[in-house]
Formats: C-alpha cells, sequence, structure tokens
C-alpha cells in the first residue's frame, strides 16, 4: 500500500475521532460531570477542616 | 490516606518562576538592543558577535525557550501536581531537568553570537545541543506524565491535556526537524534537502508556535483564569472540543510560510485553508478564557493580575484573527518579508505569551514563597506600561509593513519599479525608533516586576510547601 493511501485512511480515522468527540460532549450524560470538572483548579486548596488536621498548633 | 501529611513538591517550580523572570530580563534586554541596531546600525560596533544577524537567534531562543520554556515548565508542574492532587513523580528528576534547561541556556548563549548555527529559525543550535535538549525532555515527559498516572483524582484536568499536548508534540518537532548529519562538534547538515528542508522546517516551525506558545501557554490559562478569578471554567464542553479540534489542524498549517515558493501550488493551498479553519478552535479558547469572567467582570477593575491574564487572552483573540488573514495567498502577497510579520509575531509574544505569563508568575510567586505580593501598585504600573508598549510595538511595525510591501510592489506605467529596495528602508527608520521605544518600555516593565517580585520573595519563607488534599475530598 502506498504512502498517500494511509495518509487517507489517517486523515480519515483524524476525523472520525473529532465527530466522536464531539458528539460525546454534547452527550446529556456528560453535562452533571463537565460541571465538576469545571471547577477542579478551583477544588485544590485543603477545606479549613483539613487545614487543621494538619497543622493543629494553629 | 496516611497519617503523614504530604506536601507539593515546590522547590523545582521556585527555580523555574524565578528564571522566567531573569531570562524575561536577558531575551528581552537583547531584543531591544537588536530593535535599536535596526533603527541605528552603527550600535553593531562592526563586531561579528553583536551583529544582528547572530543576535537575533539568541533574542528569539531566549525568550522563547529561556523566558516561555521556564514559564511552561514553572505552571506545568505546579499545575498538574494541584489538580491530581499529589506530590511530583521524581522531584530529582525534576530538578535536573531546571539543570539541564539552564545548561541548554547557557550554550546558546556561548555559540550563537559565535556564530554556530544550524540556521533553522526557531532551531539553530547544534547537533550536540539538540541531543541535550532530547535528553532533557524525555525527563520533563517522564515527570510530568509520571505525576499525572499516580494522580488521586479520577479526570484529568483540562489544563492537563493542553500542557501533555504540548510535552508530546514539542518533542516530535524537535527529533524530526533535527535531524542532522554531524561533519564536526559544532557543525551539521540538514538530513532534508531543497523543499523538503524547508517545509520540514516550517512544520517545525509554525507547530512549535501551535504547541510551545499555544497550548502550553492555554495550559496556563485554563489553570490561572479559573483561579484568580474564582470562578469555574465556563464551558468544559468547549475546552475539550477546542482542545481536539486545535490538536488535529495546527498540524497542517505551517505551508503558510512558505506561499509563492517552490513548494508545490497545492500544499500551499492546504496550508492556507487549514490556517483559515484553525481560526475556530483559537477563538473557542480565547472566548472560553474570557468568558470565564462572567459574573466577575468587576474584578477586573481592581486586580492586576486579571488584567494581565485577560488582556493577554484579547491579544490571542488579535492575533489568531490575524494570522489566518495573513495566511491567504493574496494578503500574504503583501504581508510576507515585511515587517507586517514582526508586528504579528510580536502581538502574539509580547500580548499573549509574555502577558499570560506575567500574570501567572505575580500569582504563582507570592504563593511559592507563603506571602502576598510586596506592591499591587507596581503591579498596576508595569500592567500599563506593558500594555503601551505592545500598542506602539505592534502598531509601529503594522504602519512599516503595509507601506513597506506597497513600496515593493509599486510599478511605473513602463514596467519599472517606482522606488528602490533603499528607499523602502530610508521610510521605516522612524517605525523602527518607535518599535525600539515600544520594546524598551516592555523591558522597563519587566526589571519593575523583578524588583516588585524579588522584594516579595525577601518577605517571604521559601521552606513552605503546601499540604497536598487528603484523599477523601478528591473528586
Amino acid at each position: 500500500m502506498d504512502a498517500s493511501i494511509l495518509q487517507s485512511i489517517w486523515t480519515v480515522i483524524a476525523f472520525v475521532f473529532f465527530v466522536g468527540v464531539v458528539i460525546w460532549a454534547w452527550s446529556s450524560r456528560r453535562k452533571s460531570d463537565f460541571e465538576e470538572h469545571a471547577r477542579m483548579a478551583l477544588d485544590d486548596d485543603m477545606s479549613v477542616n483539613e487545614k487543621e488536621q494538619a497543622d493543629p498548633g494553629k | 490516606m496516611n497519617n503523614e501529611t504530604m506536601t507539593y513538591e515546590y522547590s523545582v517550580v521556585r527555580q523555574f518562576a524565578i528564571m522566567t523572570v531573569v531570562l524575561g530580563i536577558v531575551g528581552m534586554l537583547i531584543g531591544v538592543f537588536i530593535a535599536s541596531q535596526m533603527a541605528f546600525p552603527a550600535l553593531n560596533f562592526d563586531t561579528p558577535w553583536l551583529s544582528f544577524g547572530r543576535l537575533r537567534p539568541l533574542h528569539t531562543n531566549a525568550v522563547i525557550f529561556g523566558f516561555g520554556g521556564s514559564a511552561l515548565f514553572a505552571t506545568s508542574y505546579y499545575v498538574v501536581q494541584r489538580t491530581c492532587h499529589t506530590r511530583l513523580f521524581a522531584p530529582g528528576l525534576a530538578q535536573f531537568t531546571f539543570w539541564g534547561w539552564m545548561l541548554i541556556i547557557v550554550l546558546a548563549v556561548v555559540t550563537l553570537p559565535l556564530g554556530i548555527t544550524s540556521s533553522k529559525e526557531y532551531a539553530e543550535l547544534e547537533w550536540p545541543i539538540d541531543i541535550l535538549i532530547t535528553i532533557v525532555w524525555v525527563a520533563y515527559a517522564v515527570v510530568f506524565f509520571g505525576t499525572i498516572a499516580k494522580r488521586k483524582v479520577k479526570h484529568i484536568y483540562v489544563a492537563n491535556w493542553f500542557f501533555g499536548a504540548f510535552i508530546l508534540t514539542v518533542a516530535m518537532l524537535h527529533v524530526v526537524n533535527s535531524a542532522a548529519i554531524p561533519v564536526t562538534l559544532t557543525k551539521s547538515y540538514s538530513a532534508y534537502a531543497g523543499v523538503q528542508d524547508a517545509m520540514v522546517q516550517w512544520w517545525y516551525g509554525h507547530n512549535a508556535v501551535g504547541f510551545f506558545l499555544t497550548a502550553g501557554f492555554l495550559g496556563i490559562m485554563y489553570y490561572f483564569i479559573p483561579k484568580q478569578a474564582n470562578r469555574p471554567v465556563y464551558s468544559y464542553r468547549l475546552s475539550v472540543v477546542h482542545f481536539w479540534a486545535l490538536s488535529f489542524t495546527y498540524i497542517w498549517a505551517g505551508p503558510h510560510h512558505l506561499h509563492y515558493t517552490a513548494l508545490p501550488d497545492w500544499t500551499q493551498s492546504l496550508g492556507m485553508v487549514f490556517s483559515l479553519i484553525l481560526l475556530a478552535p483559537s477563538w473557542g479558547g480565547m472566548i472560553n478564557g474570557i468568558m470565564t469572567l462572567s459574573g466577575a467582570w468587576e474584578k477586573l477593575r481592581t486586580d492586576p493580575i486579571l488584567k494581565f491574564l485577560i488582556v493577554s487572552v484579547s491579544f490571542y483573540g488579535m492575533s489568531t484573527f490575524e494570522g489566518p488573514m495573513m495566511a491567504i495567498k493574496t494578503v500574504n502577497a503583501l504581508s510576507h518579508y515585511t515587517d507586517w510579520t514582526v508586528g504579528h509575531v510580536h502581538s502574539g509574544a509580547l500580548g499573549w505569551v509574555a502577558m499570560i505569563s506575567i500574570g501567572a508568575m505575580y500569582y504563582l510567586i507570592p504563593k511559592l514563597f507563603d506571602t502576598e505580593i510586596y506592591s499591587k501598585k507596581l503591579m498596576e504600573t508595569h500592567f500599563w506600561i506593558a500594555t503601551i508598549g505592545i500598542v506602539l510595538y505592534i502598531t509601529s511595525m503594522w504602519i512599516s509593513g503595509i507601506m513597506q510591501g506597497l513600496m515593493w510592489r509599486a510599478i511605473n506605467a513602463d514596467g519599472t519599479l517606482t522606488y528602490s529596495f533603499v528607499e523602502s528602508v530610508q521610510a521605516m527608520h522612524p517605525f523602527y525608533v518607535v518599535r525600539a521605544t515600544g520594546g524598551a518600555l516592555f523591558l522597563t516593565g519587566m526589571l519593575i516586576m523583578a524588583y516588585n517580585l524579588a522584594r516579595t520573595i525577601a518577605q517571604g519563607k521559601a521552606a513552605t510547601d503546601a499540604v497536598v488534599p487528603a484523599a477523601a475530598t478528591a473528586h
């Protein structure tokens, strides 16, 4: 098989994969997960409770 | 969960964060110097190693790989730990990446002014240094993906996807483009020849823009904007879709650097079409970054860090509109080889890359030293000086570039050229002075930043690393 056929196959695979990602991202089951993921940067600090456990002197 | 408290590994983040500021100043100082040479050529002092041709690659290497690279190492090591709720994997190897990367920068500072170069743009360093880059980069990948592998949360946060794509793609680009036949220790010849060499070079060159200067910094955006605004990502769905769209599209855009050359026409058209498509995923990221502020717009008035971050994303939107437009062949016929290109690059480099790095460092460095910023007022001053500097830089280059292009193509009724080349050079002089002034303002802002952060570090405590949240609270 020559290289241009392989390249065409790869292009089709990449396109189908991308369409799959779009369908997956818009499926209603993802909605609540995404809402949680969107907060991940905010939820990386310790809660006040944990801070006390980590440093009981304060 | 075990009883002992685990802390994040911050020492390597501190080292890279400090070097971001230091190398930013070094790289931009060289930039201002060579910009002044363009306005006043006598500044090359008739010395080969101070000539523009040797210092220009030193400027680009210092700002892209020194300043930008350090910012990416610092933020990716910080973000991956914090969003994976785990300590950095192999901290010793992370230290190796720091010292290795610094050695590479030192070698660049030595070899480039001596004229030792492979002459490939943004990949000028000779083959022994290329091998060292590869080794350090593999270590970086091991540390980063090792940390992802031992994460305590199920989901891999979007910022880490962008950092991961940046690390993987840059590895591939660097290895393919740097393939060469060594002749001596300081001289090698590219493994490719002719137009193939040009295409490989710009496949590398444009994807260095796409993955080093875009994907990596989008990783910064997706952590630091939500964090500083204290708002969730505007649309997580959009972040997933524009990540994959960006990854698939950027790879094809390189040929727009080779319009009207020996490159086959179909390749040029392909590059143009994919550059135009690229507007969509780029603006997806821009919209997502800016709209994350919705519900918290008033913070933009009082928070200088958010000003840096949001103005940065605005410049990202501007330059990713300008880029596709310049990739259209008929527009490129006017813009190519002119100062317009230089202005476009700097609206991305100063406006997007530098501004978001500066914002991230103002957030990060006080946190790393467990203190508050020394002066909020100086941050505000820095913001305005930097912004005015960028505006002077890009507007002067727009005017100069379009004028240059129009002068070059102007033809008299009898078919002769209206202007000689040197007349166009003469016409550019005032704009070169304005550009150097804009650059000097931006550099002044960096010096204010260095002072502010030095005072911040002096009042802080270096030894305190934040505690990793317990597994129970991890989602």
